[in-house]
């Protein structure tokens, strides 16, 4: 299960994700989301990963893809309140250095200036 | 007085088919028989999540979604810890041929960290593969893990 919803703050576009980022619906549903915010135009894209539950090798992949895919049409990809668990695989997949990551939506936001 | 008992090991087997929609069956089987070893949620949450990889992978590059080829997993269990053996019957690979997804310039591939994702969150990550004989990935993890 994934629930993802797109809310924008000025020209930055925020997706708050709740659930798992795992192999099938939710590597799925979260590219579809990216691409979607891509396709609007949205150049700064902020991932509240807050409610993520469970996110595997392929999540993980899912994240890098949208971040390179954001960054090649000259946005940035940036993540927000990342939960243990997601930290735990970024961190062991060398990962946690290449994410800007906030704890607080304001500075987060505050930072695409 | 303690009682001094040959610790008694628990088998259960799993068979399915070459369907991704098995794996949610396989997370929650190995969850609910970690926590029963004995480990706490969030332990048993990652030893499931390591599971779920290596049966994807059966299903993915060993069987190759054939679902006339079956996925066997395997598990053993006692006071000691709990023991994963997930088996396919695709055409095996050579483990020394992956590459290493820390690499600089693996670092933003989409793909290719799922044994790593094993190897991280399990003690042992065992494999065989042969080229024609299928692939088997043997995933421990120890309830105390054996001191340095
Ligand atoms: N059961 C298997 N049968 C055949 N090849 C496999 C199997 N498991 C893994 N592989 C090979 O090892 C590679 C790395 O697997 P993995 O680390 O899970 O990454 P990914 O699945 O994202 O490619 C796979 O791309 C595949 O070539
Ligand atoms: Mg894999």
């Amino acid at each position: 299960m994934i629930r993802i919803e797109h809310r924008t703050l000025g020209d930055v576009h925020i997706l708050d994700i709740e659930g798992r980022i795992t192999i099938g619906e939710g590597t799925l549903h979260f590219r579809e989301a990216v691409h979607r915010v891509i396709q609007q135009g949205g150049r700064n894209v902020l991932l509240n990963l807050a409610g993520v539950t469970h996110m595997d090798s392929s999540g993980i992949g899912e994240l890098v893809s949208a971040y390179t895919a954001v960054g090649n049409r000259g946005g940035r990809l940036k993540l927000l309140h990342v939960p243990p668990r997601v930290r735990e695989v970024l961190t062991i997949t060398k990962l946690a250095t290449v994410f800007e990551a906030f704890d607080d939506e304001a500075a987060a936001v505050e930072s695409f200036r | 007085m303690r009682e001094e008992r040959a610790p008694e090991t628990y088998s259960i087997s799993l068979s399915v088919a070459s369907g991704f929609e098995f794996v949610e069956l396989a997370e929650t089987v190995t969850a609910t028989l970690a926590r029963l070893t004995g480990f706490d949620e969030e332990t048993a949450m990652w030893i499931s999540m390591a599971v779920r990889e290596a049966v994807i992978n059966a299903i993915k590059h060993g069987n190759k979604e054939d679902r006339q080829k079956r996925v066997e997993i395997q598990y053993a269990f006692n006071h000691d810890g709990l023991s994963i053996c997930v088996r396919d019957q695709g055409s095996g690979f050579d483990l020394s041929q992956v590459p290493n997804p820390l690499d600089p310039e693996n670092l933003l591939k989409p793909t290719g960290r799922g044994i790593f994702y094993m190897k991280a969150f399990m003690d042992e990550v065992d494999i065989w593969s042969s080229p024609g004989g299928g692939t088997t990935v043997r995933l421990r993890k120890r309830i105390r893990p054996r001191s340095p």
